[in-house]
């Protein structure tokens, strides 16, 4: 059975434009907050990516770091973070949601138990942000079994050996590193660069989804758009502190700025 | 689980860099693996290579200051009745402590790799003070990440970072201390790989800053084997080391060479921050039962909650207020070579007081916690028990802890 993943890339490409991905962090700022932004920008997002937060996250930019901080502070659990993808599945069942975050939290958790809470609460796919190839190759096998996308980095430094295990091992999309940065950075590599080595990974296999992230913001996603999706995290977390700072509605601000960027690659 | 006799610990690992087949490892993002690569490869050519050798012994010699002397604590043994207590006193280290020589082979091999700047994190500073030395001897530019709070409780050393023409950079997030220090300074090198080297403070992160860091401190040990042969004739029948463990990087180069006797001959004792005596928490990972999880890039005990958030810690000593430990300590642990217990906060202060009352020595917070321990056990030990302790750092950065804690300057 083709993924949900695969099938919203074929959609997207139909339209002729990347697919946009958004990034927020579970519980930010509030579990019911978190699930309205979710379901909000879902009108124009098409595949969500939902931050389990951890406090100790080492590839994370200030954004980001804010964003994780406050969700647990104000109580964010692992087992919420399945409840409220769970819950926004229920009203989306075609929208793609991706979990992102860091190993620790999943092996606390138990490994096997975090992939069947994740099949059952409906999740698509899953980023773990330190656990790279060749020491993810039987976890991500085992997700695949599930039916989980196990979404596999490739960055600037990733050498072309690695890169050809990495595609070969990879599922149905795989996630570009912009530039050598965290989370957050401002975009320090010209965008033909970017496009340059995208193509080049590309190459290696055209079934594979790739997409951008890092440095993505309304300024940059256009030059980025030949790409098969784009990712914007830190922008938006950036936005939901702003909101939250100056009292005003997070949603409503939030749900614009992914609007406008959606209106960017259209 | 179990120890391999003729190979160093440092390399007792699996392919994957695991001690035990579940400590350590290289939890990093994908952008760090080719640089911690090339730096794995580097380091196995180089620790291979004669002259590099040579070059480390004579900056060990010349520039470190080695070998540092073992002494007899004649007074502090009389008081306490029982065993001999012993001192090898790390702290005439150039610089103040063991730290200096993690930073002078990070520095070599930053030279070696053609890079011209280095990061590091810091906690008590020391780590971050000895770098900005080896930094400058060897015309490196250098950042250091070091916790807000860490700056204001250790300022000496940050004078000293300064005067040696490093740049400070605070961390303010979190709980503004080592543990922040530590991920800041990853996140810079993240973004920075291309030309920067980073050098991690202790026998933490992942695989290969354990490696180089335990392969630097090693020394510690060499020089201790050659003293107890000159001292005893023969290394002594009931031996103890005693060494303060936070990160673990001084107890792991004063125990390196002592690893293959067995326990019954040597015994190795780790002592962890316990913390303020009446406070829940505590920074001592080993001794107080922490479950395994993963903290800046490998797996160890680590202070955390259920859920896998890393925990606050506290300790007086900010070299030791770190919630996880190095992987070779939980090897260590689980194969019982070593134990490992904690001195609180109290504990460390009254140790201090004491040996400082009856030596001229001024061993800094964190050996102090070792102190304790050997004060604790020595009266009910015979006379012919030798329990040596890893004075590992110099007190004058604790001096205003000490005078508040105290009353006096010391």
């Amino acid at each position: 059975m083709i993924s949900l993943i695969k099938k919203t890339f074929e959609n997207t490409k139909k339209e002729n434009r990347p697919a946009l991905l958004t990034y927020t962090v579970a519980g930010d700022n509030t579990k019911k907050k978190s699930l309205e932004i979710l379901k909000s920008i879902s009108k124009y997002s098409d595949i969500c990516e939902l931050g389990f937060p951890h406090n100790t996250p080492i590839a994370d930019g200030g954004q980001i770091q804010t964003s994780a901080y406050r969700a647990i502070k104000n109580g964010i659990k692992i087992n919420d973070v399945f409840s409220i993808a769970n819950q926004f599945k229920r009203l989306k069942k075609n929208k793609p949601i991706i979990l992102m975050g860091y190993y620790n939290m999943i092996y606390q958790y138990n490994e096997n138990k975090f992939i069947n809470k994740c099949k059952k609460s409906k999740i698509d796919g899953l980023i773990v942000v330190d656990l790279p190839y060749p020491e993810n190759k039987s976890f991500s096998l085992r997700c695949k079994k599930k039916g989980i996308n196990f979404i596999q980095l490739v960055s600037p430094t990733t050498s072309r050996e690695r890169l050809t295990q990495i595609i070969r091992n990879s599922h149905d999309m795989v996630y570009y590193i912009s530039m050598l940065s965290t989370t957050g950075g401002k975009l320090k590599v010209a965008p033909k660069k970017i496009l340059e080595r995208y193509k080049k990974i590309k190459s290696l296999n055209k079934n594979k989804n790739i997409v951008i992230g890092f440095g993505i913001t309304e300024k940059t996603i256009k030059s980025l758009k030949k790409a098969d999706g784009l990712v914007v995290g830190s922008a938006i977390c950036k936005e939901i502190t702003n909101s939250i700072n100056k009292r005003q509605n997070a949603v409503t601000n939030v749900t614009n700025i992914v609007k406008k960027l959606r209106n960017k690659i259209r | 689980m179990k120890l391999k006799k003729k190979i160093p610990l440092i390399d007792q690992h699996d392919k994957f860099g695991f001690w035990g087949g579940k400590f350590g490892g290289s939890f990093i993002p994908e952008t760090l693996k080719k640089p911690v690569e090339d730096l794995t490869k580097e380091f196995e050519k180089l620790r291979k290579n004669k002259k590099f050798i040579k070059q480390r012994d004579y900056y060990f010699k010349n520039y470190i200051g080695s070998p540092t002397s073992f002494i007899k604590l004649e007074n502090l043994s009389k008081h306490l009745g029982g065993a001999q207590i012993w001192a090898k006193v790390v702290s005439e280290a150039n610089g103040g402590a063991h730290k200096i020589y993690n930073a002078t082979v990070h520095a070599l091999i930053c030279k070696a790799m053609g890079k011209k700047y280095i990061v590091g994190d810091t906690g008590a500073g020391y780590a971050g003070k000895m770098l900005s030395m080896a930094a400058r001897k060897f015309g490196l530019k250098c950042k250091i990440f070091m916790g807000a709070k860490d700056i204001k409780r250790q300022k000496p050393n940050c004078d000293a970072m300064k005067k040696n023409g490093a740049e400070i950079v605070p961390v303010y997030s979190g709980s503004q201390t080592l543990v922040d220090a530590v991920s800041e300074c990853m996140r810079y090198w993240v973004s920075n790989c291309d030309n920067t080297h980073m050098c991690v403070g202790s026998t933490v992160g992942p695989n290969i800053f354990v490696k180089i860091c335990g392969w630097s401190t090693a020394q510690i040990s060499r020089e201790l084997k050659t003293q107890l042969k000159d001292e005893f004739k023969k290394i002594p029948k009931k031996l103890k080391l005693i060494n303060c463990v936070g990160g673990g990087s001084s107890a792991y180069g004063f125990w390196s060479e002592f690893i293959n006797y067995d326990k019954r001959h040597i015994e190795l004792v780790g002592v962890e921050a316990g913390g303020p005596k009446k406070s829940k928490l505590h920074a001592a990972p080993l001794s107080r039962n922490a479950k395994i999880g993963i903290l800046h890039g490998a797996a160890s005990y680590v202070c955390q909650n259920k859920e896998g958030q890393i925990q606050e810690t506290e300790s007086i000593s900010a070299g030791l207020d770190y919630p996880g430990v190095s992987p070779i300590h939980c090897f260590l642990k689980d194969t019982k070579r070593a134990r490992y217990t904690y001195a609180t906060d109290e504990d460390a202060l009254n140790a201090y007081q004491m040996v400082t009352k009856f030596e001229k020595l001024n061993p800094s917070l964190e050996p102090s916690h070792a102190f304790a321990e050997a004060i604790k056990i020595a009266p009910k030990l015979s006379k012919d028990t030798i329990i040596i302790c890893n004075s590992c750092g110099d007190a004058s950065k604790d001096r205003d802890i000490l005078k508040e804690r105290l009353g006096k300057k010391k």
